[in-house]
């Protein structure tokens, strides 16, 4: 260590600017693409596998829409499926990993606000969830022609879908305390929730007590907006997904809003 | 105005629910300043609350009663401004293991909202011997070189306030003797430090004013050279094999064959040796020395129960 001398501290406080937010943001971002092999490439090779699968199983036995052959349907399922997974574990898993080993001190002695936490966790999970499913769509070109009846709800849905889930890994990350309670989010209500979603299916195919628990779940309009975006067909308004979507979107955000503020889980 | 200001602060943790757990009272109604420029120590044995005080100073945990303020900003209330007064070096070496020395400082410094500052950060590595390290990953280095990264962590938004807890714990004795040679110099510079230890002989050294806790309160509070100076003068110091006779049993503390008995006079110590040859216990290397601070640590630690007043605190 050099002599302390060859330092000159400023005793003044730092100016207080309010943004940054802007830097843990970047952090955030940074964080999953240096690891972008197992935060990207892995689960749109996923995606690709399913695709491949169930295409090659159901392709010319099952005719979802009129005139959309079965893989052209399950692209934007599974576009979306990777979007609302990937967007829900970056903010999550990125949360209890900080919190686990320690280093969440470092922006707990921070002047970021509530707020900024909220816009920085909740950015970079829609940035992870928008690349993923961007790749996933990129790939799945190989399989089907693109189609986009309405581009402007497949935009809406793409971004509400990851801002939902990625509000929703921050929720998860704030109350997990170890891994396994995250991976227990993880693979007993964002999984099911997502593959009963009508991802692979249309949910008019389903029973009736089935059709009736679908359109309890939030997921279901998330898949079916951003479906409709593509082939102008959906199994309910997109109108009503929007509304649904966006109004748990709204309440999810306004709870962790009030977690964040209170510091549940961070502050003792 | 004070650099910090410990205003009536309690803190009782909640009872966690299981069978037979009762609340704790971590602090109960600490109250003392810390003047702007001062070097101060906080001391205490393990549960006494200094853990407690240092994170409610950096707002890691709330008050249940009480509040502190930083240059004269409430922690709570007006916490952004609080912290950007305050750089707090924390006990754990904790790190973010995707990123290099100097993105972490980037990052920190950004959290603060200060850009462009690539000059102070580069100065930072420098004074701290880690420019060599700038590139390297965290989980690479060693943890004295990580317990470096720490206390530039804490500096990177130029705090006036300095709070160092526990730091050179598990730290070999050339990393200690930098570290306080540094922390000493920004302190000459006008930073304001205060430090918690269980290293006393640098409590001793370095801290102008000191504040012992014992379970939550404050019992002593006093200048270093008064606590020193109020204390036993002497202490008896020698090695035996054998049992002490009951009377000097009571007050000689002991480590392994070493044995150390408060005098306050040589009267005393006289007492003691007849005591010692009385009772045939025979010792060698025998020595007298002053009284140093861990003696008057274990002096209060010994003789001031919770419920006692604070006899030693007085007004600076």
């Amino acid at each position: 260590m050099k002599q302390a001398s060859a330092l000159a501290p400023r005793l003044q406080a730092a100016p207080a600017t309010n943004d940054g937010w802007k830097m843990l943001l970047k952090k955030e971002v940074l964080r999953f693409w240096r690891v972008a092999f197992q935060t990207i490439a892995a689960p749109v090779l996923t995606a690709v596998l399913y695709l491949m699968i169930f295409g090659h199983v159901l392709s010319g036995r099952v005719e979802v829409y009129p005139g959309v052959g079965y893989v052209a349907f399950l692209v934007p399922g599974l576009v979306m499926m990777s979007v609302l997974q990937n967007a829900f574990a970056n903010s999550a898993s990125s949360l209890v990993q900080s919190k686990i080993m320690g280093n969440l001190v470092f922006q707990l002695l921070t002047p970021l606000s509530a707020w900024h936490w909220f816009v920085a966790y909740v950015g970079a999970a829609v940035a992870r969830g928008l690349v993923v499913g961007l790749g996933v769509y990129l790939v799945t070109l190989l399989y089907a022609p693109p189609r986009a009846a309405a581009p402007l709800w497949i935009v809406v849905f793409a971004l509400l879908g990851a801002g939902l889930m990625g509000v929703l890994g921050l929720l998860a990350g704030l109350w997990a305390d170890k891994f396994d309670q995250m991976a227990t989010f993880q693979n007993f209500i964002v999984m099911p929730m997502t593959f009963l979603a009508g991802v692979f299916y249309s949910i008019h195919s389903l029973p009736g007590v089935w059709q009736g628990l679908s359109h309890l779940n939030p997921f279901f309009y998330m898949i079916d907006g951003f479906r409709y975006g593509f082939f102008g067909v959906s199994d309910v308004s997109p109108w009503l997904s929007l509304a649904i979507a966006g109004g748990s979107l709204l309440v999810l955000a306004a709870l962790t809003q009030h977690l964040l503020k209170t510091g549940y889980k961070l502050r003792s | 105005m004070p650099a910090i200001s410990f205003q009536s602060v309690s803190k009782v943790y909640a009872a966690s629910g299981k069978p037979g757990s009762r609340p704790l009272q971590a602090l109960d109604n600490v109250s003392f300043d810390i003047e702007e420029g001062e070097f101060f120590g906080l001391l205490g044995p393990n549960g006494a609350g200094k853990t407690t005080l240092i994170s409610i100073l950096a707002g890691l945990a709330r008050a249940s009663a009480g509040r502190v303020l930083v240059h004269g900003f409430d922690v709570q209330a007006d916490y952004a401004q609080a912290r950007r007064h305050l750089g707090i070096v924390p006990q754990e070496l904790v790190f973010d293991p995707f990123f290099t020395v100097r993105e972490a400082l980037r990052f920190q410094s950004g959290y603060f909202g200060l850009h462009g500052n690539g000059d102070w950060i580069d100065e930072l590595l420098a004074g701290l011997g880690l420019l060599d390290k700038a590139g390297a990953n965290m989980r690479q280095l060693s943890g004295g070189m990580k317990r470096r990264v720490l206390v530039a962590q804490a500096l990177v938004h130029k705090p006036p306030v300095i709070v160092l807890d526990e730091p050179t714990a598990g730290v070999d004795v050339e990393l200690r003797q930098t570290l306080w040679q540094f922390v000493a110099n920004l302190n000459r510079q006008g930073h304001t430090v205060l430090l918690t230890t269980h290293y006393l002989e640098e409590a001793e050294a370095l801290c102008q004013r000191i504040a012992m806790l014992k379970q939550g309160r404050v019992i002593a509070l006093e200048r270093t050279s008064t606590l020193l100076a109020n204390a036993t003068a002497n202490v008896l110091h020698f090695k035996t094999d054998s049992a002490l006779p009951g009377p000097l049993a009571v007050q000689a503390r002991v480590t392994g064959r070493i044995v150390e008995l408060p005098a306050h006079d040589p009267a005393e110590i006289e007492r003691h040796l007849a005591a010692l040859r009385e009772a045939a216990v025979a010792v060698e290397d025998i020595e007298i020395r002053k009284a140093d601070l861990e003696d008057v640590f274990i002096q209060l630690m010994a003789g001031q129960g919770a419920d006692a007043p604070a006899a030693v605190e007085v007004a600076r």
